[in-house]
Order: structure tokens, then sequence, then C-alpha cells
């Protein structure tokens, strides 16, 4: 029995790579959350990744193969994004793999990546996935603890050091919630008051109370995504705060500003991307050309806005299609080794240069700092 | 005698069906669906005794499941035990708390286990959350590996962790269902099929109505304790969405698509759910509609579940 399985496989393995040879493609895999409660995450990703594939297959492809895309929603489900990493290595015989919305789901499919030597660009923002650095895995969103880094420098420019902090408790808040309170000491600043909610929570007088309540507090700081910190604004409206808010990146966005209501918004500082920017830049800006390009493309193919996570998949395709154009090869190690020499890259999210210690390969600048001003955006750096 | 020959015949289709299965995998990617079709089936399984037997609904065993999946991961790192152990370790939490919550509610007449399950899983799933030190948040965790695959290399027997938890996931499930068939054949299990038909008249013979869907909850809550912790050891990896409501509804889900009294049933509606949205991933926007009405197509015309509606049918033709 055992023989007659080995041969069954064997004979399919040849077929499958005398078909694979035959066609001459780059078959790329994708698994992201575009349903489920990660979906704000995994749905422009989806629509860019697709995007972007057409738009290089409509361009004559990468060294005039075309790339063959499998992309699979894992519905923000770690386990399911195991099984379609799985699926995508073992059945769809991918060479390189984007997805992950999610930390969890990321962790998932790294194992995989790793163990069967995948190239493979995670979407997610965790410390922990690049670093440690692992030989196949690589990520294109800045790390939660860089956010807060450059949240925390603003602050020191304006003299606050004590702060109090509300955040939500799911996965993005909960995540950057640890890394602030962790470099929190290093960079100088003292957090006195330490608040959560739930994500579905719909009022959050008590625990703002709680902070305006203590004595000292020269800032408040609300990492969170979704419609959380938009209610900590406007509960912070309303009671009237005379200290200035900072939120993360994770509300980066001008839905926003219209869940918030322009008023309470205003003031607000955040650290974004030159993606949610790009009608500020300046023309030699080194980021201008590839955010104007992608927003139209986006703006015209889906009739929306690309979120900043839209962003991060645009950067792993594009950093991927220059890789492998680069090694002149669809052999997973040899785009692995080209994707580590990627150097001075411009995405959307910042410019990359990934080393063999270091799979990230952005810095803070990559970062702009940003205050709604009017219903929109202005930059203060 | 004819339930015994039953119960073999059962078993060794299972069993034949397990082993044979790989002679068709085109790829290693269909054993790690076997794998997840047979975790799902056990804790399906446990499921079948509560709810097919008992006649009693719990919509929080994912809770249990998340038990049995984080001991995995918390036991080895915490208090350096074996994996292995751990897996026990859960079993035991969850038969524990299982006892605990059951006891006092059980003794009620009604759906009342329904909304005491609804809680405790939310409970589990929001402790696991928010405890971020000890769980790592949403985040999730890593599980360490069991440590069998290396020791069968080192007895040159090379196979790979797909094929590997295949096997070990199979066997669970064999072991599961023989213990579930040997139950419902059982006093307890006519004691517990005789309370699911009428309460009044179970406790008019002499049953202990409230001492019998205790033993169901429990022995169920081990079922999916364990199912949990093989999913978490295979994964090498867990987060609190296995202990999330939408897991519950699944497992109940899988257990009325399959029909509630069967154990056959368990493990076909485990592997329908499965694999829907494996093979729907080309319309994968359909998904949902798809299952929906599985679901109710079902429920209207095969109120029995699948298995045991189609088994009637094919009975009917013959006789």
């Amino acid at each position: 029995m055992k023989t007659t399985t080995r041969t069954a496989f064997a004979v399919l393995l040849g077929m499958g790579a005398l078909s694979g040879a035959a066609q001459a493609e780059i078959r790329l895999g994708a698994s992201v959350s575009a349903t489920g409660p990660a979906a704000f995450l995994g749905d422009p990703e989806a629509k860019t990744i697709e995007m972007m594939v057409e738009e290089i297959n409509a361009g004559g492809g990468i060294d005039g193969e075309e790339i063959v895309l499998t992309l699979y929603d894992d519905g923000g489900d770690p386990n399911k994004a195991r099984t379609f990493a799985t699926r995508l290595i073992e059945d769809d015989e991918v060479v390189a793999i984007i997805g992950g919305s999610t930390t969890g789901t990321t962790i998932s499919i790294l194992d995989m990546a790793e163990d069967e030597g995948i190239p493979f660009i995670s979407l997610a923002g965790a410390i922990s996935i690049v670093d440690p650095v692992r030989e196949y895995v690589f990520k294109t969103p800045h790390t939660d603890r860089m956010a807060c880094e450059k949240i925390f420098t603003d602050m020191k420019a304006q003299d606050i050091t004590k702060i109090g902090m509300i955040s939500g408790t799911d996965g993005f808040g909960a995540s950057m919630q640890a890394e602030c309170k962790e470099v929190a000491g290093d960079q100088g600043i003292e957090i006195l008051a330490d608040e959560t909610y739930g994500p579905q929570d719909a009022d959050m007088t008590p625990q703002l109370t709680r902070i305006r309540d203590t004595e000292g507090v020269q800032a408040v700081l609300n990492p969170g995504f979704g419609q959380g910190p938009a209610i900590v604004t406007r509960n912070y409206a309303q009671l009237g705060f005379e200290i200035p808010m900072y939120q993360s990146h994770g509300v980066a966005s001008n839905a926003f500003i219209e869940l918030t209501g322009k008023d309470a918004a205003e003031g607000i500082r955040l650290p974004g991307t030159a993606l949610l920017i790009g009608d500020l830049l300046a023309e030699d800006d080194p980021q201008y050309k590839v955010v104007t390009e992608y927003t139209a493309a986006y703006q015209a193919k889906y009739n929306e806005e690309p979120s900043t996570f839209a962003g991060y998949a645009h950067d792993a395709v594009a950093l991927l299609a220059d890789a492998i154009a680069r090694a002149g090869s669809t052999e997973p190690d040899a785009i692995r080794d080209a994707l580590e020499e990627t150097s001075g890259f411009v995405g959307t999210t910042g410019t990359y240069s990934f080393t063999p210690e270091d799979h990230l390969g952005l810095d803070l600048s990559a970062f702009r700092m940003l205050e709604i001003a009017d219903g929109g955006w202005k930059q203060l750096d | 005698m004819t339930a015994a020959r039953g119960k073999w015949l059962q078993l060794a289709v299972l069993a034949i069906v397990i082993a044979a299965l790989p002679l068709i995998f085109p790829s290693g990617y269909y054993y790690r669906v076997g794998a997840l079709i047979f975790v799902n089936a056990l804790s399906v399984v446990g499921l079948v005794i509560l709810i097919g037997l008992a006649g009693q609904i719990s919509l929080g065993h994912a809770g249990f499941a998340g038990i049995g999946a984080y001991a995995c991961a918390l036991a080895p790192a915490h208090l350096g035990l074996h994996p292995g152990l751990a897996l026990v370790l859960g079993a035991v939490v969850s038969g524990l708390l299982a006892l605990l919550i059951g006891r006092p509610i059980l003794r009620l007449k009604g759906y009342y286990l329904a909304v005491a399950t609804l809680g405790f899983g939310i409970l589990v799933s929001m402790v696991l959350t928010n405890e971020r030190a000890l769980t790592g948040g949403p985040d999730g965790m890593a599980v360490e590996d069991i440590g069998l695959r290396p020791l069968l290399r080192d007895l040159g027997w090379r196979i790979s962790g797909g094929e590997f938890w295949y096997g070990i996931s199979g066997i669970a499930l064999l072991i599961g269902a023989w213990m579930a068939l040997n139950l419902l054949d059982s006093p307890t299990g006519r004691a517990m099929r005789a309370l699911h038909g009428s309460e009044v008249a179970a406790s008019t013979v002499g049953i202990d109505v409230a001492r019998q869907k205790l033993r169901a909850f429990v022995i169920s809550a081990v079922y999916a304790s364990v199912a949990g912790s093989l999913l978490a050891l295979q994964n090498g990896f867990v987060t609190p969405d296995i202990a999330g409501f939408m897991h519950s509804i699944e497992m109940v889900t899988m257990a009325v698509l399959g029909g509630v009294g069967s154990v056959i049933g368990a493990v076909l509606g485990a592997a329908i759910l499965t694999l829907l949205p494996q093979v729907l991933t080309v319309f994968a926007e359909y998904e949902q509609l798809v299952l929906g009405a599985v679901m109710i197509i079902v429920m209207i015309f095969m109120p029995q579940g699948l298995l045991p509606s189609i088994m009637r049918r094919i009975r009917g033709r013959g006789e």
C-alpha cells in the first residue's frame, strides 16, 4: 500500500512539474483575511493584490512570464490560514506567498513557509514576525513599536512626558498597547493611566473620566482600530479635555474623520504613511510617484480610497515583482536571495532596504506625523 | 447482538476509510484537510453523546476546546510539562469545569444548559484574549512540538508533518468513536437515550436524570478538550479564535448536519463542513450562502440529519 501511494505521488508530482515547466508562469500565492473580523485589513489587501497582478500581466508580466495568482480568504482564522498555506505550497505549488493580514494568521503561515523554503511577505504589524529574523519571512508594515516611538518622539518635542493610555482589547490595540508600554521607559515617557475597552463598546466615558482625574496627565494615547477610536474621540470632545490626543496608524484613514465628526477630530495627531496624504506630497518627494499612481489606479478600479493596509499589500507585490525580475528565476530560493538584497526600494509605506539582519527594512522616516485640521490632514514634519 | 455487530461494522468502515483515503491523495495538502476533519469529528462525536443521547444543547463547547488547546501551550511553557501530558491535564481541567458548571444547572429542566454554556464559552474566550501576559492575547502563542516525529525518524520511519498528524488524528478519532459506540450500547447509554425521549418517563423507571445529563456533559467536554489539544499540537500555534463563539456554533452545526444520534453521521457532518470552505474557495464570496442553504435544506427535508435520513431512505427502498 505504501509503495502504491508513493508511486501515485511521484507520478502526480511529475505531471505537476511538467505542466509547470511547459507554461512558463509565475505562481504567486496569497492568503488574506478578506472577510471576518479582520476584513478591514484583508479586503483592501485582496483588492490590491488582484489589481496589481492584473496590471503586471497587462504590461507583459515579469520577463515575459505571466503571474498566476491563487488568493484565498482565511477569514482571520489562523487555523484556516495554516490550511491555506499548506494548500498553496503543496497543492498549488506557488513560488512565493503574500498574506497573513493579522499577526495570528501570519504566525500560522510562517512556520509552513520556513519549513518548505518558500519566501513569504507578511502584512501584519507585530515585531515578533521579523525579530528574530527568519530566513524566508519578510514583512512590509512598520511595527507597532515604531508607531509608538514616532508618537513618543512627537510628544517629547512638545515637552509631554506623562500620558494616559486607553487601548482597544482587539488584536491591534492590545499589541500596540504592549509595545508602547515596553518602549515608553526608553523614550522617557511615563504612563500614568492605562485603560482598556472592548471592541464593541459603545461608550468610553468612564475610562476617559478616570484618565482626566489622574493627576499630571499631559496627553492621551489611543491605540486601536475600527469604531472604538472614533467613539473615544467623540467622548473625549464631549468631556471637554484640554490636553492633546494621539491616535494610532490603525485609524489613519478619511473614514475615521467621517466616523468621528469633523469637529471632534480636530487637532488629533497620529503617525501615518505617505499614502494617506498623496495630494499633500511635494512633487519631488521620493514617494510621490508611487503613491499617486497607485491611489489613482485603485480609485479608478474600486471607486474608494486605498487604506494604509492596502498600501502594505501594494508594497509586498511590488517588492516580490522586483525581486523576481532581478533574480531572473522563479526558484523560491533565488527569489528569497534577491528579496534580501532589495535596497532603496520606494513603496507607498516607505523606502525598503532589506539585509540578512533586517527583514523589515523600514525606519522611523517611513512614518509621517499628521494632524487632523479642517476635516483633512496636515503634515507636521 | 445486532447492535454489537453494527458497532464493529461502523468502526471497520471508519478505519478502512481513514487508511485507504491517502491512496487517492494527490498532494500533501490533503493530509492536512484529513487531519482537520478527524479532529473536528472527534469533538462532534462528543456532542453526539450530549445532544443525540442526553438531548442537551451546549453553545459553548469551543470553550473546552480552548482549554484543551491552551493547556498544550501553557503547561509546557510554565510548568515544564510534556505536551502529551498537557493534553491529559487539559482534559481533566475541562472535565472538572464541566462538572462544576453542569451540576447545578442540569438539575433544572429545559434548555438552561445552552444558556449557561453560551456564557461559559464567551468567558473562556475573553480570558484567553485579555490575559495577555499569560496567553499572549489575541496574537496567540506557540505550542511546543510533541517530539514524536523526531523519535519515529530515529527509528528509521520518516514521515512528513502532514502524514504524521493525519495518522494521529485518525487514530484518536477511531478511539473516540469506539468509546462513544460502547457508551451507546451500555446501560448508561440506554439511560441517557431514555431521558432524551421523556425525562418524566425516565425518572419513573429509576433513572437519575440530573446525574445522567451531567455525565453526558462531562464526557462531551473531555472530547472537545482533547480535540482542541490535538489541533493546537498539530498547528504548533494557538489563538483565542479556537474558543470563539463561532467555533461552538460550527461544532453544533456539524453534529446536527450529520445527524445528532449517529457517530458516523458526526464524522460525515464534520467532513462536509470542513471540506466546504476548501471546495468553495473559487467562489469564496458565496461560501456563507451555500453553507446556509445546505443547512436549511437539511433541516427542512432531513430533520434527523444527513446520515439517518439517507439510511432510512435506503432501508425503505430495500424492503
